[in-house]
């Protein structure tokens, strides 16, 4: 057992018990609202990091997770699939909108493909916003049903989604892993680096960037069950834009391509929103400064993070080493850059 | 039967006819050149064959079945592999995933089995990686491994894209200008290499400015000036036609 | 029939407004094939600007004869200048140091850009929608069943000129040449003595100009405007742009106004019209990339390997 393993192992060990040591219902709601971030970010790791296709809608497969838990487990339709059962099904359904998606679009070059997927990002809320009489339009979808284990009813406490999330993060950063030292996981990076080349490898580039399309959205389905489940309720109006690009800076932060960076970024990024700038404002409120609100800047702090990281640290914090490779090679070089750029346009067929 | 036939094939974009009615067949086993001066259509010609251009008119026969329509994975996938005149190797993957790439077409581990590591899939990346690792050694690189492309000298990139393409078992192999930017000892390293490649049974299919490497490997060759074939035969008689010598030696560019 | 022609006209306006954005987002991406994404956002500082302006100059109201005149042409004037600086300013500071870095760089960093655009203009005005002072009387003409008022004949009219003057700055001028010799080969161009950086800097000048006279125009014509305003009509008119095809300064007028159009008929005649605008326009969006990505006016670029 390397030094690694060990490091893991007790990570791993002091996430297990801490809900047992902080009491504080708070801090664990945070932790698993941050697991869910988490999981989101692993997903579009897949797509962004490494397939390096930049979606721009990501957040509308998380609405369909959210969604398909409220229409299928509530009073709504009077449907209640089990939870357990949707954290299959939710998935798969997520999966097939990707491939929904994917299937026109992913012949399109790189920045199409991302205002395409911003499109589709936004047509997706705006739908379950419009079609309120299986939706409640704006009002969304409440008290939906609670899940719960050998009959015990999961209540309104975040540990139990705690550890369901603790779970899935476990099993995304193994699927994650698992993925990139493979097959496709070589395909898809074959894919970035050079995609006619690729081609010449008998890969088929269409149906391998729908793969990672897919498996992507079927974390984020993933997340929206968990993440509906836990609230009770889902409205149109927490899958914006500003959902994709925040997690889109998480994995800019962290280091696009790299699991545990992405995971790391996710996670700075939440406690920044969920617990920094609230935190700020109320003790700035305390001393007297009462007009102040820094949870105002929030889409600031995601702006900037975007522009600096790219200009100065673009493979993020933790990076993969393939990454940092690839993007200061290039600002070093502009003359390989200009190379890959014809190369690139060269690819359109 | 002839591995590799093209029928008439003619290419053109917009008015340019960059290929004319170019008829010509490859016999498997052997070692064959196509050259020509610069602008005949020599890389547009591998350029229909691995199916990045579909042919204005005329058809394309591999193995004895049409490509008609197939596109360049599925072309690959039949068994022609292909370097590039201008390397195109995945500059920031190392030496070995690069050759694990090249493999990818004969390998059968789906989308499950990638994220699940079935047992599989494990059996199958091993045998992969050993596969690499002998295809390596095959070009000289068995030391590489582990260097990303990107920062291999450029006679070794050369060499790994061979390897790379070699990982899919090829039937036919496609060189487009091997030799360019080599010195003198490496030249004789790829020649000594072509060679080996055509005792495993790889048919080997160039394109070469270097005359003197042409001559020196190919059992047959093929010379295209203008997007037509003007002469073909085995090296000396072609290069004691007067057509060939007119189109090298009537411009500037000529012979390297 | 008549409420069929009243949408022409409604269309037409919308259109005019999604044109002049549309122009900025095509030049753009012609000479350096990036999608600004920051580019809405300039459109609503545009009306920002202007607002700050005209309250600057105490017009809180309707005016007439001459001092309309001057105060529109301040106003317009002024936001379009402070606008193109801005886009200048954005170009130097954010995307001129990527310029050569992997495509994804760039496009990330404009979506920072355009976020943190935003944020400051909801520090400036607050999160909710602000009034915009009816500068323009606004008389209207029946003509027939159809009416006509005179802020769509401003806003139409505007537009054209905008768009007329930009065509002339292209084809008649050195620095259109260098733009356009620029868009088409940078390396070539440079070799030909052609200064990229201030050539680049020139686009983002006037194509963030003309989007700060369509803030100006849109202030104008709608009475109100917010923060967020720049990110739907952002994408519409990159949708524009597409349509038109992308770098096609010819195609992002005619794109703008078919926008325009779709989206006033869509309105009209689709059960429910107002909520699904945009669910149509991103579906034009989808299909036109899919079906014609070179767009109406574009060509398609032959293939090298």
């Amino acid at each position: 057992m390397t030094r690694r393993h060990a490091a893991l192992g007790f990570l791993g060990l002091a996430l297990v018990v801490y809900p047992f040591v902080d009491r504080n219902n708070s801090h664990v709601d945070f932790l698993a609202n941050a697991g869910a971030f988490i999981l989101l970010a692993l997903g579009l790791n897949i797509v962004v990091g490494f397939a390096g296709l930049l979606d721009l809608g990501y957040a509308a497969f998380f609405a369909i997770g959210s969604y398909s838990y409220a229409m299928l487990a509530s009073q709504q339709f009077g449907i209640h699939v089990p939870f357990w059962l949707m954290l299959l099904i939710a998935p798969v359904v997520a999966a097939l909108f990707g491939l929904l998606l994917g299937a026109p679009t992913l012949r399109l070059r790189g920045d199409y493909l991302a205002i395409v997927t911003l499109g589709f990002g936004e047509i997706v809320p705006q739908t379950f916003l419009n079609l309120s009489q299986y939706t409640n339009g704006p009002n969304g979808i409440s008290s939906l049903d609670q899940p719960s284990l050998f009959g015990h009813a999961f209540g309104f406490s975040a540990t139990p989604y705690y550890y369901v999330l603790l779970g899935l993060i476990a099993l995304g950063i193994l699927a994650a892993r698992n993925l990139q030292n493979s097959r496709l996981g070589r395909a898809w990076m074959a894919i970035r680096e050079d995609e006619l080349a690729a081609r010449h490898m008998g890969i088929n580039t269409t149906a391998t960037k729908l793969a990672a399309f897919a498996l992507g959205a079927s974390f984020s389905g993933l997340a929206g069950v968990v993440y509906a489940a836990k609230l009770d309720l889902v409205s149109p109006d927490e899958f914006g834009f500003n959902v994709s690009v925040l997690v889109l800076s998480m994995l800019v932060l962290g280091g696009m391509g790299n699991i545990w960076g992405v995971i790391v970024g996710s996670f700075v990024l939440s406690f920044i929103n969920s617990f920094l700038l609230p935190q700020s404002t109320s003790l700035a409120h305390a001393a007297g400064f009462v007009n102040v609100d820094f949870t105002n800047y929030r889409f600031m702090l995601y702006g900037v993070i975007l522009v600096t990281m790219m200009l100065f640290r673009p493979e993020g914090l933790i990076p993969s080493r393939q990454r940092a490779a690839e993007f200061h090679e290039a600002i070093l070089d502009p003359a390989l850059a200009a190379q890959e750029q014809s190369e690139y346009e060269g690819v359109a067929r | 039967m002839a591995l590799l036939a093209l029928d008439n094939v003619t290419k053109a974009f917009g008015g340019l006819v960059a290929v004319k009615e170019l008829t010509f067949e490859l016999d498997a086993g052997g070692i064959a050149a196509m050259i020509g001066p610069n602008g005949a259509g020599k890389s547009t010609v591998f350029n229909l064959i691995t199916g990045i251009y579909a042919p204005s008119s005329g058809s394309i026969d591999f193995d004895g079945r049409s490509l008609r329509g197939l596109r360049t994975n599925r072309i690959a996938a039949r068994g022609i592999a292909r370097t590039f005149q201008n390397i195109r190797l995945f500059a920031f993957m190392s030496a070995l995933d690069n050759v694990m790439t090249g493999r990818h077409a004969r390998m059968g581990a789906s989308m499950f089995d990638s994220l699940l590591h079935t047992p599989r899939q494990r059996a199958e990346e091993r045998r992969v990686r050993e596969r690499a690792r002998e295809l390596l050694k095959f070009v000289d690189l068995e030391r590489a491994g582990a260097s990303y492309a990107r920062n291999l000298p450029y006679g070794s990139q050369r060499r790994l894209e061979i390897a790379r393409a070699l990982a899919s078992d090829p039937k036919l192999l496609l060189l487009d200008e091997p030799a360019a930017g080599m010195n003198p000892r490496e030249k004789d390293e790829l020649i000594a290499l072509i060679g080996r490649i055509r005792d495993s049974g790889v048919t080997v299919f160039l394109i070469e400015h270097d005359m003197n490497l042409v001559m020196n490997v190919s059992e047959r060759v093929t010379v295209l000036d203008h997007g037509e074939k003007i002469a073909e035969g085995s090296p000396d008689a072609v290069r004691r036609d007067e057509r060939v010598i007119e189109a090298y030696l009537g411009r500037a560019d000529g012979a390297a | 029939m008549d409420v069929f022609f009243q949408q022409i006209v409604n269309g037409l306006s919308l259109g005019g407004i999604y044109a002049l954005i549309a122009l900025g987002y095509t030049m753009v991406y012609g000479i350096i094939e990036l999608i600004n994404f920051a580019h809405g956002d300039v459109y609503t500082l545009g009306t920002f600007f202007s607002l700050a302006i005209l309250t600057g100059l105490g017009v809180s109201g309707e005016m007439h004869g001459l001092p309309l005149v001057g105060v529109v042409l301040v106003t317009l004037i002024a936001a379009m200048l402070l606008c193109g600086l801005t886009g200048v300013l954005i170009e130097r500071l954010a995307y001129r140091r990527l310029r050569n870095a992997p495509r994804l760089a760039p496009l990330i960093t404009a979506i920072g850009m355009s976020f943190i655009l935003e944020n400051v203009m909801q520090l400036w005005h607050g999160p909710s929608p602000i009034s915009f002072p009816e500068v323009i009387p606004n008389p209207a003409w029946a003509l027939g069943g159809v009416e006509v008022s005179a802020k769509q004949i401003a806003v139409i009219g505007l537009a054209i000129v905008m768009m007329a003057a930009l065509q002339l700055f292209i084809y008649k001028t050195k620095m259109g040449k260098a733009m356009r010799a620029t868009a088409q080969d940078r390396d070539a161009a440079q070799l030909m003595g052609i200064d990229i950086n201030t050539t680049i800097a020139v686009t983002f000048l006037i194509g963030s100009a003309l989007a700060g006279a369509a803030g100006f125009v849109s202030g104008v014509y709608y009475g109100t405007t917010w923060f967020f305003n720049g990110f739907e009509a952002g994408l519409k008119a990159f949708t524009a742009a597409v349509l038109g095809g992308i770098g096609n300064v010819a195609g992002a007028m005619l794109g703008g106004f078919l926008i325009g159009l779709i989206e006033a008929i869509a309105t009209q005649y689709i059960p429910g019209g107002a909520q699904w605008t945009n669910v149509v326009v991103f579906s034009v969006l989808v299909l036109v990339l899919i079906f014609r990505p070179s767009g109406l006016l574009g060509e398609s670029l032959p293939e090298k390997v």
